[in-house]
């Protein structure tokens, strides 16, 4: 008895149990790093920042100065066609158009050829989330992510479905070379020009021992001239769902205004170094009506440096927020020399 | 509590959120970027709400548990609190709590004597006596108890404390009832070995409880401004959505009608104008973030983190009681950092309501300062040994005296000391007991009394017994039994108490105690000399704020007493004018004095409260003292913790009995302090302020028309509250519970300032409701007022921690927190109405939707709690060396319209550039292999990976406390969401979930792109870098108190031993009597009658009756002209008890 009331004793006074706990976390005295706005710290961020941004924009608008580019608006050139275009019931005649122009000097490198579209807003929302995305992956569900294009009336179901693919861009470019009154063809390349990942990943066939019996019991979207399954009879590796116009299309841009890769040139025999400078005819076959929402159709030629495409917008931008912020820097020293208030306290 | 939780506003918009988000046409987000984090915030706060009940309840089981013994059927039986009924009788035993209202029926004293202590009900520091009715008295064991069927007819259940009206029918007959016979609950028994009441009212009917005022729900200023301006983000976000709607209506009339061929409009949508409105309520759905749906249960965290703080604190702990400061509400703690009055109580609080007898002048000479005997002032831990009181039998364990000068004084027959302690034994009123031999105790009527007999005692001047004719006192050793002729009684009039008694030598002799003020003037012409030094010393004493009693003795001729006596006989018979006669010979008798001495007895402070008091005035709080106790007692602690202090030159008083009175008094004084000097009396140059109001007392002295109680009167308010505002300290006396919370509730009404309540007993409780912030003293006995109260801790001193310290850095971390928090959700929600212009007003959004789910519960959530809980601008130490970083909070600059604006103004203007440099870097824009940049997913990377990569280092400027968890989280949370990111894009979960993941491979492709960390980079840089010139700017021009304190950290002065020099500063010019004497009247006629004496001790002598007007009576008449406004005296309509 008494030896447990001695042992109580003991603990009461080493550890009373209400006491609270003598750690640095719960008596908030953890070791911690208090930075403060010096004036040392503050002038070299700007001064840095400043330098920074400086010799960055410079590069950008060095690299990007020597991009070359070739941008033809055909709405206008090709009126008859559009004007044809705006009558739906003539969808499918052909129209043909072509439109001249001339290099001055060589395009040198990787030549890309590009359609821009103005004014099309495939950034809309329910146009952007009209897509089945597990009907692109090959599997055969029936989902109600098409609307509204879905099914015809008759019930058999679009392939692929939803208003992206039903609006996919249909013009096709040809690009000729005229040299010495003699024609040539500028080889292109349809296929490399979409993101591996879609093109392995995010596309796939449905499995079937040919293509076009994986796509029966399916219909072609009501704007399409043909069906899926004859995107590209040439190549088996670019049809379907995983042809790269199709998959560059329904990759849907974030802006009204986009351009998408249409085909690279490919670099052989007089087109080994790039274009050559002389005359081209660009052959347009005419088929995507755009004139009802005043959109405007491109074809662009251009080349492309580490940076990308022929944008100075980020060259200017870091130009001007490299000078503003050494010129930030210069104030900052000034202000701070002529007018700081004492920085010690005295208790009065 | 699932529909509690619907009922708060917040929860019900985001319910209709969900319900709108369930309509497909409106539907622009998946279901789940609501239901997520409405899931996971109601699940938080139902978790935090269980807990905080499941402790309250656990505290309240802790009194409800309490036991007492009630009688059921004859027998005692242990009972809990909370099973006490009306019409159980009670047993209750020496020093215990009275558990309800109770009607006394017997108890082990005399004639059904009963003592007990107020002090937890109204504040009064000294003993009561309450008399059960005869009749029940003889009721005195649990069998003759258990046959007691009487009925009790009593008014209703009210508040008045010092009211009772009732009627006891037993046995046929009728007994009036008073409040004489009345044990409240909250008193406390003393003196008294048991006694057995009637419970009358239990539980919330008791007065206590009456009086505690209804629990409101606290909630602080912050969360009212966080609901305001939820409201107006509320209006801000309806604005957009119509301004986009009015876009839409006008984009589907202008081109969507045109582009129908590739994207028809839905079905039933006929027009532009319904595809407006519809698109609106989409908006509300994509914009309802800028409404930040985790804000409430993000505040919540942070303060229940704070509170956890305060629960910890090794500084707030009292290893004395082994109670840890607790917060007991979590909501409050921000407003802990906004205090700009404290209104505290006195006894329990300020004061351990312990008195000692500290120092005393004899004869022109002073003692008991430790100064005399070391010279120098000696430090508080290296004071000399106690006087050593071993020669002495009888002597007091407890006691102790430092000034060893006395007691050799009396050792060496000093004939004045010993005359001195001769006095203190004889002329008290307090009655003794003696176990055993030797062993002693002193039920005295106050603590004073108490103090002073037992400084006799130990130095050998030991009260023993009295008689209701003797007196025994054992004088250096020698039992000496004097006769005691007459007690001239105390009364707050007289201010003074003198015995007659007759020495075995027959000698008579006159001894009075009393205030310096009213002695002083009756002494002997002879006693100029020392009558002037030892007012010197008086005010020596007042200045240390003792309680200061002055001694003086006359000798009476055997002739002149008798023919007194005889005369005091007849006026004492008198029917008329009884009072006014004994009074006139009172006046009489005690003239022509001989002065002996003063005493000064020392109300013992809590530890450290004159220190915290100073550095909380430094601080800009402003503290009242609002007491029950009388108006001499508490301007003597008002001086002793140096709320007032001697240059505090004029004293105003409230003194009036009218309302016409004090009216007066109250617009002199506000004149006065309008036109005196033009000083402003908050500044803290008091010396100079001459003519200020420096304090004002308020002290009902007439019975009914008491000056506080109508000063508290609607149409008097404003003027009470503006002189009382013009006073440097506020002491309000004799207020009672109930006015506690007027005067609260008038500051709060009329200054909206951001009130606090400290008190520790149960007369606390109405005021610690009714103030923004209540703080109980825990660990003593009484548990009213902490179960009350919204923090607790066991020491006055500890609340300068709670108010600097933790109350500062809540507010601070709070504020802090808010801004970034509405900052982050602009930034994050604005960029889609930017892009609303470039997509059609269509209601597309900028972000996959798992970005918008996780954006405010994973990605952003952590940094910034972990900044709101452990963010710290100053140590610790700081805050308290410079009281003056508190006042930020006072005024509300760290969190207030402005700062909400400017927080705003900078999320809209991150959004701004979040969305305009992607968009003039991606239109047109290809990838440096040729393929497209511009599409939508990459977009929706790029501007997501900028906007969590600017907040980030947002917070990183925001945080000022870099602790290893700020890092984790700030770092943790830029992981994640790059993990989540590749997560979300990867194959695995494409292949799963098609349609759910379409995002599949982005990630990986932008992200490889140097023109997207390009344009990343550009647009932290844009918005970090202005925000960052400001903020230097800010601190380089208009350095804030603790920007600078930050600075000069390093530079340490001599700073903190200033508050400690103030402790010794000379008491010139203090003229004011330290006169304070916890005592009341009647207590000399009881013992005169003898009536509280045992039979044993009365056996011997003569008994003689004292006429019919008794000593009961002027016990309860004055008990009721002491209390306060006494309400309407019709309120008895009757509430039977059957028993």
């Amino acid at each position: 008895m008494k030896n447990k009331m001695s042992f109580l004793q003991q603990e009461g006074e080493a550890c009373p149990s209400r006491c609270p706990d003598n750690s640095a976390f719960r008596q908030q005295r953890l070791p911690a790093w208090k930075p403060q706005f010096t004036i040392t710290a503050v002038l070299s961020t700007f001064f840095l920042t400043g330098m920074f941004c400086l010799s960055v924009g410079v590069c950008l608008i060095l690299s990007a100065n020597s991009i070359r580019e070739i941008q033809i608006d055909y709405s206008d050139k090709c009126s008859d066609c559009s004007k044809l275009r705006e009558n739906s019931s003539n969808w499918n005649k052909e129209c043909l158009c072509s439109v001249n122009f001339t290099l001055k000097e060589d395009i040198l490198g990787d030549v890309f050829m590009y359609y821009g579209l103005q004014n099309f807003y495939q950034n809309h929302r329910r146009y952007a989330i009209s897509r089945s995305d597990a009907q692109l992956l090959g599997q055969n569900v029936n989902n109600s992510y098409c609307a509204p294009f879905t099914t015809y009336q008759n019930g058999t179901p679009m392939a692929p479905c939803g208003a992206i693919a039903n609006s996919m861009f249909n013009d096709t470019f040809d690009l000729f070379y005229n040299l010495n009154s003699s024609v040539t063809q500028v080889p292109l390349l349809k296929t490399g020009n979409s993101w591996w990942t879609d093109k392995n990943v995010k596309f796939r066939n449905p499995k079937s021992y040919n293509l076009s019996s994986a796509f029966a019991g399916t219909s072609r979207p009501p704007y399409w001239q043909k069906p899926v399954y004859l995107l590209d009879e040439e190549d088996e590796r670019n049809n379907g769902y995983i042809n790269d116009d199709f998959i560059i299309w329904m990759r849907v841009s974030a802006f009204a205004t986009f351009r998408n890769l249409y085909r690279r040139v490919r670099r052989i025999r007089q087109f080994a170094d790039g274009l050559p400078a002389g005359n081209y005819t660009f052959h347009i076959s005419y088929n995507f009506p755009v004139t009802k929402f005043k959109a405007r159709k491109h074809v662009i030629l251009s080349t492309v440096v580490w940076s990308g495409g022929s944008n100075p917008f980020l060259g200017i931008a870091y130009v001007i927020s490299g000078t503003a912020a050494t010129l930030a820097g210069f104030v900052i020293t000034a202000i701070h020399l002529k007018l700081r208030k004492r920085k010690t306290y005295f208790q009065k | 509590n699932l529909f509690e939780q619907f009922q708060e506003v917040a929860n019900t918009y985001f319910l209709f959120l969900l319900i709108l988000q369930l309509i497909p046409q409106i539907s622009s987000l998946s279901w789940f970027t609501t239901i997520v984090p409405l899931v996971l915030v109601l699940t938080i706060t139902a978790v935090k709400d269980a807990t905080d009940d499941y402790f309250r309840h656990k505290s309240d089981n802790q009194v409800n548990n309490r036991q007492s013994q009630v009688l059921i059927s004859g027998v005692l039986q242990q009972e809990q609190w909370m099973n006490v009924r009306v019409g159980d009788i009670i047993k209750l035993e020496n020093n215990q709590f009275v558990a309800a209202d109770l009607l006394l029926l017997s108890s082990s004293e005399p004639h059904g004597l009963c003592y007990i202590e107020t002090a937890e009900l109204d504040g009064w520091t000294n003993t009561k006596v309450r008399q059960a009715i005869p009749v029940t008295s003889e009721l005195a064991d649990t069998g003759r108890l258990a046959g007691f069927d009487g009925e009790v007819i009593c008014e209703p259940p009210n508040n008045k404390l010092d009211k009772f009206g009732g009627t006891l029918y037993w046995k046929e007959s009728k007994y009036p009832l008073s409040n004489q016979n009345m044990l409240l609950r909250g008193c406390v028994l003393r003196n008294t070995e048991w006694c057995f009441g009637l419970v009358i009212f239990a539980g919330p009917d008791t007065k206590l409880m009456q009086n505690s005022g209804r629990t409101k729900f606290k909630r602080t200023s912050i969360d009212r401004l966080m609901n305001t301006l939820v409201l107006w983000i509320f209006g801000f976000l309806v604005c957009m959505g119509v301004i986009l709607a009015i876009g839409n209506a006008i984009w589907e009339h202008e081109v969507g009608v045109c582009f129908q061929m590739y994207l028809p409009w839905d079905e039933g949508v006929h027009s532009a104008f319904f595809s407006g409105f519809l698109s609106f309520w989409s908006y509300i759905i994509i914009l309802n973030t800028v409404v930040p749906i985790s804000l409430y249960v993000s505040v919540e965290v942070i303060r229940l983190g704070h509170s956890y703080f305060i629960n910890w604190d090794k500084k707030m702990y009292c290893a004395k009681r082994h109670t840890a400061a607790e917060a007991r509400t979590t909501t409050l703690n921000e407003e802990l950092g906004q205090v700009e009055y404290i209104f505290s109580d006195k006894t329990g609080t300020l004061t351990q309501n312990i008195m000692v007898f500290s120092k005393c002048s004899v004869n022109g000479h002073s003692y008991g300062d430790v100064q005399d005997v070391l010279g120098p002032k000696a430090e508080l831990g290296e004071r000399p040994e106690p006087v050593d009181f071993s020669f002495n039998a009888l002597a007091d364990p407890r006691f102790q005296f430092w000034d060893p000068s006395l007691l050799e004084a009396i050792k060496l027959g000093d004939p004045h000391v010993q005359e001195f302690f001769r006095l203190l034994s004889l002329c008290h009123t307090v009655m003794s007991e003696e176990k055993t031999e030797g062993e002693l105790y002193y039920k005295a009527q106050s603590p004073d009394e108490g103090a002073l007999v037992t400084a006799a005692r130990n130095f050998g001047f030991v009260f023993r017994s009295r008689t209701p004719k003797t007196i025994t006192v054992q004088e250096l050793g020698a039992d000496i039994t004097y006769q005691l002729l007459a007690i001239l009684d105390f009364n707050h009039i007289r201010k003074r108490m003198s015995v007659i008694v007759r020495s075995p030598e027959g000698r008579i002799r006159l001894y009075c105690k009393g205030a310096d003020t009213i002695l002083l003037e009756r002494l002997h012409p002879i006693n100029q000399d020392l009558s002037s030094v030892t007012s010197d010393h008086l005010n020596e004493f007042a200045g240390e704020g003792l309680r200061t009693l002055v001694l003086a003795y006359r000798d009476l001729e055997q002739s002149y007493y008798e023919e007194w006596s005889k005369r005091l006989r007849q006026a004492s018979s008198a029917r008329e004018a009884r009072e006014d006669r004994m009074a006139q010979l009172y006046e009489e008798v005690e003239q022509d004095m001989m002065l002996l001495g003063a005493t000064a007895i020392e109300d013992k402070l809590q530890q450290g409260v004159p220190e915290t008091i100073a550095i909380l005035t430094l601080a800009n709080i402003k503290i009242w003292v609002l007491t029950g106790d009388k108006q001499e007692t508490a301007v003597n602690i008002g001086y002793s913790c140096k709320m007032l202090t001697d240059d505090m030159t004029e004293v105003f008083m409230v003194t009036g009995h009218t309302v016409l009175e004090v009216r007066e008094e109250l617009s002199a004084a506000v004149w006065g302090s309008m036109h005196g000097s033009g000083c402003i009396p908050t500044s803290l140059c008091g010396s100079g302020c001459m003519g200020l109001p420096a304090q004002l007392r308020l002290h009902p002295q007439h019975p009914l028309l008491s000056p506080q109680a109508h000063a508290l009167e609607a149409d008097m308010e404003v003027e009470f509250l503006e002189t009382a505002c013009a006073c440097k300290a506020v002491i309000c006396c004799r207020v009672t519970p109930l006015q506690k919370a007027q005067v609260v509730e008038l500051v709060k009404k009329y200054k909206r300032a951001v009130t606090l309540a400290i008190g520790d007993g149960a007369n606390d409780v109405s005021m610690i409701k009714t103030a923004h912030i209540g703080v109980g003293i825990s660990g003593q006995e009484g548990i009213q007022a902490v179960l009350a109260s919204d923090y607790s801790f066991s020491q006055f001193k500890f609340l300068q921690r709670l108010l600097l310290v933790h109350g500062r850095w809540s507010y601070l971390r709070m504020c802090k927190f808010l801004c970034y928090f509405f900052y982050k959700n602009f930034a994050f929600t604005m960029v889609h109405f930017w892009f609303g212009f470039f997509c059609g007003f269509s209601a597309q959004t900028v972000y996959d939707q798992y970005f918008i789910t996780l954006y405010n519960i994973v990605y952003t959530s952590l940094p910034v709690l972990a900044m709101g809980v452990f963010d710290q601008d100053v140590p610790e130490q700081r805050s308290m060396e410079y009281p003056k970083l508190y006042e930020p909070g006072q005024l509300n600059l760290l969190f207030n319209k402005r700062e909400f604006f400017i927080c705003i103004a900078q999320g809209i203007y991150t959004s701004v550039l979040m969305f305009f440099i992607p968009y003039g870097v991606f239109a047109d824009a290809t990838r440096d292999d040729g393929a497209q940049l511009a599409d939508y997913q990459s977009f929706a990377i790029t501007v997501a990976t900028s906007l969590v990569i600017v907040v980030s280092v947002q917070i990183g400027l925001d945080t000022g406390f870099w602790t290893a968890i700020n890092h984790f989280f700030i770092w943790g949370s830029l992981a994640a969401y790059f993990a989540i990111l590749f997560a979300m894009h990867s194959d695995g979960l494409f292949h799963m979930f098609p349609n759910q993941f379409r995002f599949v491979g982005t990630a990986q492709n932008t992200l490889a792109q140097p023109a997207v960390w390009l344009t990343i980079a550009l647009t932290t840089v844009v918005c970090i870098m202005p925000v960052v010139a400001f903020r230097f700017l800010k601190l380089d021009l208009k350095p804030e108190l603790s920007d600078t304190v930050r600075y000069t950290q390093l530079v340490r002065k001599k700073q903190k031993s200033q508050h400690r020099c103030r402790r010794h500063t000379g008491h010139v010019g203090s003229h004011r009597s330290g006169y304070a004497f916890a005592h009341q009247e009647g207590f000399g006629e009881l013992i005169m009658s003898g009536r509280n004496m045992r039979l044993s001790s009365l056996a011997l002598s003569s008994f003689t009756p004292r006429p019919s007007t008794g000593w009961i009576e002027t016990l309860r008449r004055k008990k009721g002209s002491d209390g306060s406004a006494a309400g309407s005296p019709g309120s008895a309509t009757g509430k039977s008890l059957k028993v």
